[in-house]
């Protein structure tokens, strides 16, 4: 069995929008949500930009003694799959809620409350951290909650696999429809990353811009964090079909590869490799892909190689083919990433409108690209890549189709 | 004592890369110790404990091989030192 996958629905919450709408507002103006970081205090840190949720409010989401048992990485993975599954119109019985898969990413899960625990015993001399430290760090705690949330009694799990972690969730849950093996999925990622100890261990990396974040721009100095969630709600077209859903955007393949060479320079192989896969996956050629939104991180390392693999793949056909990267607006995510850059690419898919790279500001004859810069382009492409790639070389890429 | 410092420095380099002393010296490039950026950015960490000093990011960016990262780092701990000596009284 091999069916066809459609996305019915899509929750976003992230540095440049509360909600899908705000998010898709913002993604197509070229809006940043790079801003000076307010929910912790910096202190030392040598760099002080980051894209946060502007103006959270658990309350404005959560009955208190529901968010207390949450760290805010869990409370976006329930917020986006809120908005996902209401968008959607899911009708839940009890049939569709066992036969409903939850996969979810993320790269740090909880830390912020582990580092908030350690800092309470190491710092503060206290000889007790909170009890709910263990089950609010855990990294599945997002899929945990969604289960909670709406009575989803099947698979569900959770992938960590660093910056590409979303990406392989949305491809995992993926493969699951198009098997047979569930009816429904909800798939993405999300992350907070913006605690103390956290953004220390970013700063000793040396990787963190102290500027903005410019991908692909030759004056570029580095990624910038972001944090949120995105979640799809998955499904098999007929069943779409069927139940009369509006369908955003079909998945057609799922490409991953390890580059088994450095645990955080990438390859430019591996990255290529993972490219083909995805292609190959969803039998479809180089030549007709219309859209890759870049993992671009506006790091050196990245850039450069990203290109390099880009150029591998799509030979010639690279002239023609636009590329952006959006984490110049919401920030590298981590584990939340690849499933906010998926969210980009099927609505650039679904509206015709590629959104940009922004904080552009000086070519780089080593990222010699189509680069979509600062506005959106009109563009129908029928297919479009989105690229995300790992420390520890961990690769995933996702094929879209329009619909 | 600017070439015990040196010899101090070099020191603190090869522990980090985990390559015998003898291996380096001042002209030694990066590609010659297989030292790759994440390995600069582990042996700059070293240095900065050993030396208490804080090496910068956009200074840490300009090293390109052991003679400018010895450099360096002398003039940090030159510069700490003058500051810890500012206001202290003449003798």
């Amino acid at each position: 069995m091999n069916r066809r996958v459609v996305i019915t629905g899509i929750g976003v919450i992230c540095g440049i929008g509360r909600n899908l709408a705000s998010f898709r507002e913002n993604l197509m103006a070229g809006r940043s949500g790079i801003r000076p970081i307010s929910s912790t205090a910096l202190g030392d840190i040598r760099f002080r930009r980051g894209a946060e949720v502007e103006d959270y409010n658990p309350a404005a989401y959560f009955d208190p003694r529901m968010s207390d048992f949450m760290d805010r990485f869990a409370q976006f993975a329930v917020i986006a799959a809120r908005e996902a599954t209401a968008q959607a119109g899911v009708v839940w019985t009890t049939e569709l809620r066992e036969n409903t898969a939850i996969v979810t990413g993320s790269c740090v899960g909880g830390q912020s409350s582990e580092d908030a625990g350690f800092r309470d015993i190491y710092h503060l001399g206290r000889n007790r951290v909170h009890p709910l430290t263990i089950p609010k760090t855990m990294a599945n705690a997002g899929a945990s909650h969604i289960s909670m949330e709406f009575g989803i009694t099947g698979p569900a799990y959770t992938v960590s696999t660093a910056c590409s972690s979303s990406a392989h969730a949305i491809g995992q849950a993926f493969h699951m429809i198009r098997s047979g093996q569930v009816e429904l999925a909800l798939a993405g990622g999300s992350e907070a990353p913006f605690s103390y100890g956290i953004l220390k261990a970013w700063e000793a990396m040396r990787v963190v811009s102290q500027d903005t974040c410019r991908p692909f721009s030759k004056d570029r100095t580095g990624m910038i964090l972001g944090e949120g969630a995105a979640m799809f709600v998955l499904e098999p077209f007929e069943a779409a079909l069927a139940r009369g859903a509006g369908i955003l955007g079909e998945i057609v393949g799922f490409g991953m590869s390890s580059d088994a060479s450095h645990i955080t320079q990438p390859s430019s192989e591996g990255a290529a490799r993972a490219m083909r896969a995805a292609l190959r996956d969803a039998e479809i050629a180089p030549e007709q892909v219309g859209y890759v939104n870049a993992h671009g991180t506006g790091t050196v390392a990245n850039d450069l190689t990203e290109t390099k693999a880009i150029r591998d793949v799509f030979g010639a056909h690279t002239e023609r083919l636009p590329v952006s990267s959006t984490k110049s607006m919401h920030g590298h995510a981590l584990g939340a990433a690849g499933a906010l850059e998926a969210s980009a690419t099927v609505l650039g898919l679904h509206e015709g409108m590629l959104p940009p790279t922004v904080n552009f500001r000086e070519a780089d004859p080593e990222c010699a690209l189509d680069l979509i810069i600062q506005k959106a382009r009109p563009a129908a492409p029928e297919y479009a890549l989105s690229n995300s790639f790992a420390f520890g070389g961990l690769n995933a890429v996702l094929a879209f189709k329009s619909s | 004592m600017l070439q015990e410092l040196t010899e101090r420095i070099l020191a603190t380099i090869a522990q980090a890369q985990r390559i015998p002393k003898e291996r380096i010296t001042l002209d030694s490039s990066f590609e010659e110790l297989g030292i790759d950026s994440m390995d600069g950015v582990n042996i700059l960490f070293a240095l900065e404990n050993e030396f208490d000093i804080t090496i910068p990011d956009a200074e840490a960016k300009q090293i390109r091989n052991v003679r400018e990262m010895v450099d360096g780092v002398i003039r940090l701990i030159q510069e700490k030192n003058a500051q810890k000596n500012q206001g202290a009284a003449p003798v």
